[in-house]
């Protein structure tokens, strides 16, 4: 409640009606090789009731990002600078007891490995009923009830009995939906969806995907939803945030990141990855060498030294000047809108099959 | 060649993937016993793995072998190298069934069918050098190509797009991308006709997976080495094989060629499970253009799996016919030739939207049900 | 659960009958006998004779097994007279019922056990908490610092440090002595303090590390984290979730430190001074008495079995996955 200037600010993209707001968030860690820049001056925002999709390789910093919105970070090892308004409440200088309240409650998370995510020492239905408890108050009883009928909700047949169970009595698929229930048990304004669905088959990675849209639907959080994958991505996010070596390289709805891509390191994802229906006369064409380490990240553009476009810019400035990301829709990519619209169309596009 | 057999040259074998098989797996089973009971353990059922699949791999082709967990696939993939005993069943190559062939016996075939594993991490030793974990099989064959191992290793680091000069480094020095061409590099060493790939590129990231995808391209094409494309994502399957299997539950459930099982597929579960990939519409056409088909739940455990057909409990198509009956694995009016279809009621060959989305979960349909009102 | 319970027992049985067999047999096979050694420097083949028939030497070596395994279930006369089940013998050496002499030295090994094991546990399992939860602080780098220290010393060495500064040369307490607990629960307490202590020392050191490690490790497991993402407390999480995970290997380690102490601890009874099974075991091997020998080596392994047995139960307990395979 003592921050609320900070929205204001002249370059916050979205403005006030953002529900969440990340404003230029760097998150480095201390190793025994040196400081890692997981995160390097990153913005963006989310909208009440909109999904927006975290798209990036390892290393990119997506996962970071989210846990440190969460305050999950080791705060040992950890330098946070920036800032992160959830709903007006300024979280990095928040208290441990603050974000314990927040945690669960206005914003929840769902991991990707829902064996490990889930404790094995306790009842699937006490895990569930814990957070309820504690958010709300609730007694004993009415918080299992609660339990029960969120299992209910998110499709585990004969919730009474199985929220009796511990999760390795379920399955793959049931884990994760109980712990879809576990998230969604206090009703957060915000569900933060790290990769939810990576660790399972294909035909029941279909069924959470459309579990978690129609659950949107009806309890409205906002949805931040980290993937590798940019068919799970087109399948589930409003808007789409490119991530790359610790910063954000490209954003816009989800149709424009996907259909009118502006930055080479979108294009190179796109090229390099097979579809069902592209054409298999054109072979994938990989992004050359491998993401860069973040101990000594490059210099300008982190992409420069995968990039194939980086002579149409001419002058040296992909090397020394780091291009920045716009508010709305833009690319971090020195080259200019025009260039961008026509290597699209008359390189990129026909090779996508 | 060791052999007197005479093998068709790389551009032969691309030619045609009706040509001279290769490998052929007739009835393939492995069962592992389940120990428990009292008061004497012992054992008590059995996870049917893989349960009598007949399969062929022809001379110079990338025959994929797709399913969810618990299918079985990699499983056939350690049966046809012998890296797992099979319960039942034959496995013949190049027409010498080497089902129980004894080490001995083994050992000029060995060299012949490579394994490519999933974990560029775990599968490469970290305490040899690459030039070491690459000469590696040709030292235990007894392999000595002119010129010496090491001008080998340089050759096949060379292949696979590493630099030569680092024949002397250790695999912690490269990165995921880079361990899986060492591995490729290890699988080549031999001048194998066969290599199994198990999952090659599911660990990697999408825009390095692409450059191993490529690799494994060049090197069946070029060197006309026949694969055994094992991996749970559809695409790049389509994208590597010529030829497909659909696994669920230890059988093979149909069985053809790219084109047929990728736009005519009959089974319900091949619809289901090329319904369930999630898209990227580049090109903006129509977004409902495909079927779209949830089942309930998940996979069940191949210990004592369902009656008849396997699909079958989580089949919208099911009927009595399907829990008494196991399907055969045959040619379905309307199939091309080589398109196998285990179903008592196949559906239509197309992958286009239906009237009706069929969703089978409970949650689901109940949520959408509300949405509608 | 039961089933479980009753398999292990019924293979604790059958391990027992085996360590008797093998110890019995190694006994036998060893190149010097009780006999000969009883019988002295000159000793004549009739008076060796003789000897071998009263200790019933001479009969085949399956009998002698065979009378000794089922007077553990039957008992056995002795020409001295009847040695009720569970019978394990008379002694060679004293003629005293091995049976006797052990459940006479058993209560001392027994109060040592737990005596030592109620410090170290409290102690060290506390301090390893401690350090774990603030890790990195000063009370977490003194912790580690000092356990390091403390479980490089031994028994012989700390022992008689022990003794010099409390008994000898301050005169504050006595020389370490058993007093069964039944008498006098003071006494007991005060005799067997310095060994107790002493002992625990060593052990507490051991603990705090595995505890810390072991805690530290659990920490990081992703439902730890998803229990802090879900709004729960530090310490909740540390408590319920950490803790939990953190107990198997303790307890694993625990089982083998008490069924180790309960098979005597030789070292701590020879530098205090005082009459356990260890010292019983040194006694037996020292003047080839089989029978003690054989008696003290199954009390030793029943403890290790009836521990393991235990040991199995609490993982069941911590973790629901094996209670429920």
């Amino acid at each position: 409640m003592t921050t609320v200037t900070k929205t204001e600010d002249a370059a916050a993209p979205g403005g006030p009606e953002s529900f969440l707001s990340v404003r230029d968030l760097s998150v480095r860690f201390a190793t025994e090789d040196g400081v890692v820049k997981a995160v390097d001056g990153l913005s963006f925002d989310v909208e009440r009731g909109r999904t927006l999709g975290i798209v990036g390789e390892s290393g990119s910093g997506k996962s970071v990002t989210n846990l440190t919105i969460l305050g999950l970070h080791n705060p040992r090892s950890t330098t946070v600078d920036g800032e992160i308004v959830l709903d007006g409440k300024e979280l990095v200088t928040a208290t441990e007891r603050e974000m314990e309240q927040l945690r669960g409650n206005k914003a929840a998370m769902i991991f990707q490995d829902p064996l490990t995510a889930l404790s094995p020492y306790y009842t699937v239905g006490r895990q569930i009923a814990e957070p309820f408890r504690k958010h709300t108050g609730a007694s004993k009883k009415a918080a299992w009830e609660r339990a029960v009928e969120m299992l209910g909700k998110v499709g585990i047949p004969n919730p009474e009995q199985r929220a009796k169970d511990y999760p390795h009595q379920f399955s793959g698929g049931m884990r994760q939906r109980a712990m879809i229930a576990m998230a969604l048990v206090c009703d957060p304004d915000l569900l933060i969806a790290d990769e939810p669905t990576t660790a399972l088959d294909v035909t029941v990675q279909a069924q959470i995907l459309d579990l978690l849209k129609d659950l949107q639907q009806e309890f409205g959080s906002a949805i931040i939803f980290i993937t590798h994958d940019l068919g799970v991505i087109a399948d589930m996010a409003d808007d789409i945030m490119v991530m790359y070596a610790g910063g954000a390289i490209e954003r816009g709805t989800t149709d424009q990141v996907l259909r009118s891509p502006q930055h080479p390191y979108t294009w190179g994802l796109l090229k390099s990855m097979p579809r069902l229906d592209s054409d298999l006369g054109t072979p994938l064409a990989p992004i050359p060498g491998t993401p860069p380490s973040l101990l000594d990240p490059p210099s300008g553009c982190r992409f420069h030294p995968r990039c194939t476009f980086q002579d149409r810019v001419g002058g040296d400035r992909c090397v020394t000047e780091r291009p920045l990301l716009g508010p709305d829709r833009s690319s971090a990519c020195h080259l200019t809108a025009e260039q961008k619209r026509t290597i699209f169309v008359e390189e990129i596009k026909p090779r996508l099959g | 060649m060791k052999e007197d057999l005479v093998l068709p040259t790389p551009r032969e074998a691309a030619a045609g993937a009706s040509g001279e098989p290769l490998l052929v797996a007739e009835g393939l089973t492995k069962h592992f016993p389940v120990k428990g009971g009292f008061p004497v353990r012992r054992t008590v059922g059995q996870v049917q793995a893989v349960d009598g699949i007949d399969l062929t791999v022809h001379v110079g082709e990338s025959f994929g072998l797709v399913g969810e967990s618990g299918c079985g696939k990699s499983t056939t993939g350690r049966l046809i190298t012998r890296l797992l005993e099979p319960t039942g069943g034959t496995i013949s190559y190049r027409g010498r069934d080497i089902t129980r062939a004894s080490r001995r016996q083994l050992a000029p075939i060995r060299s012949e069918i490579q394994m490519i594993f999933q974990d560029p991490y775990s599968s490469l030793n970290p305490r040899q050098t690459v030039g070491k974990i690459i000469s590696g099989p040709m030292e235990i064959n007894g392999i000595d190509p002119a010129g010496g191992r090491e001008k080998r290793v340089r050759e096949l680091l060379e292949i696979v797009g590493l630099n030569p000069e680092h024949f002397n480094r250790f695999p912690h020095e490269f990165s995921g991308g880079q361990r899986q061409r060492i591995g490729v590099a290890r699988a080549l060493a031999l001048e194998p006709k066969l290599i199994v790939a198990d999952e090659p590129v599911s660990a990697l990231d999408v825009s390095i997976q692409a450059q191993v995808v490529n690799l494994l391209q060049k090197v069946q094409e070029e060197l006309g080495i026949a694969f055994l494309f094992i991996a749970h994502d559809l695409a790049v399957v389509r994208h590597f094989s010529q030829r497909v299997a659909v696994m669920y539950l230890g059988k093979v459930i149909e069985v053809g060629d790219r084109d047929s099982i990728y736009t005519r597929p009959r089974h319900p579960y091949t619809h289901a499970l090329l319904s369930a990939v999630p898209e990227v519409n580049v090109t903006g056409g129509d977004e409902s253009g495909r079927e779209r088909i949830r089942l309930a739940g998940d996979v069940p455990s191949p210990i004592n799996p369902p009656s008849g057909c396997r699909f079958r409990t989580r089949c919208w198509k099911a009927q009595d016919k399907c829990a008494a009956e196991e399907p055969p694995l045959v040619r379905l009016s309307g199939n091309r030739d080589g398109h196998l279809t285990a179903c008592h009621f196949p559906e239509e060959p197309t992958i286009e939207a239906r009237e009706q989305d069929i969703v089978l979960d409970p949650a689901l349909a109940a949520l959408e049900e509300t949405d509608e009102d | 659960m039961l089933q479980f319970i009753i398999r292990r027992t019924v293979g604790a049985a059958v391990t027992l009958f085996l360590i008797g067999a093998a110890t019995f047999f190694l006994f036998v096979a060893a190149p010097s006998d009780y006999a000969s050694l009883a019988c002295g420097k000159d000793c004549s083949a009739q008076r060796l004779e003789d000897i071998r028939e009263a200790l019933g030497l001479n009969l085949p070596i399956a009998q002698q097994f065979w009378d000794f395994m089922s007077g553990i279930v039957m008992g056995r006369d002795f020409p001295s007279g009847h040695c009720p089940a569970p019978c394990l013998g008379e002694s060679f050496y004293s003629g005293d019922l091995v049976w006797d002499t052990i459940a006479d030295r058993f209560p001392l090994t027994l109060s040592l056990t737990i005596g030592s094991a109620v410090v170290f546990l409290v102690i060290g399992l506390g301090t390893g908490m401690l350090a774990a939860f603030r890790r990195g602080s000063p009370v977490d780098k003194a912790a580690t610092g000092a356990s390091m220290v403390l479980s490089s010393f031994q028994i012989y060495f700390l022992g008689p440090i022990a003794l010099t500064v409390f008994v000898y040369s301050t005169g504050w307490m006595e020389d370490p002595k058993y007093v069964p607990i039944s008498q006098d629960p003071i006494g007991w307490l005060v005799g067997l303090s310095i060994p107790m202590v002493v002992m625990a020392t060593i052990f507490t050191a051991q603990y705090t590390r595995m505890a810390r490690s072991s805690l530290i490790e659990q920490l990081a497991e992703d439902h730890v984290r998803t229990a802090r993402a879900k709004g729960m407390s530090q310490r909740y999480v540390f408590f319920r979730y950490a803790w939990r995970g953190s107990l198997i290997p303790i307890v694993t380690i625990l089982g083998i430190d008490l069924s180790s102490l309960l098979g005597g601890a030789v070292v701590t009874e020879l530098t205090f001074s005082l009459q356990g099974i260890g010292r019983l075991a040194v006694d037996g091997a020292v003047n080839k008495d089989l029978p003690l020998t054989m008696g003290v080596m199954l009390v030793g392994a029943f403890a290790i079995l009836v521990l393991n047995i235990f040991t199995d139960i609490a993982y069941a307990w911590i973790d629901p996955r094996v209670r429920l395979s």
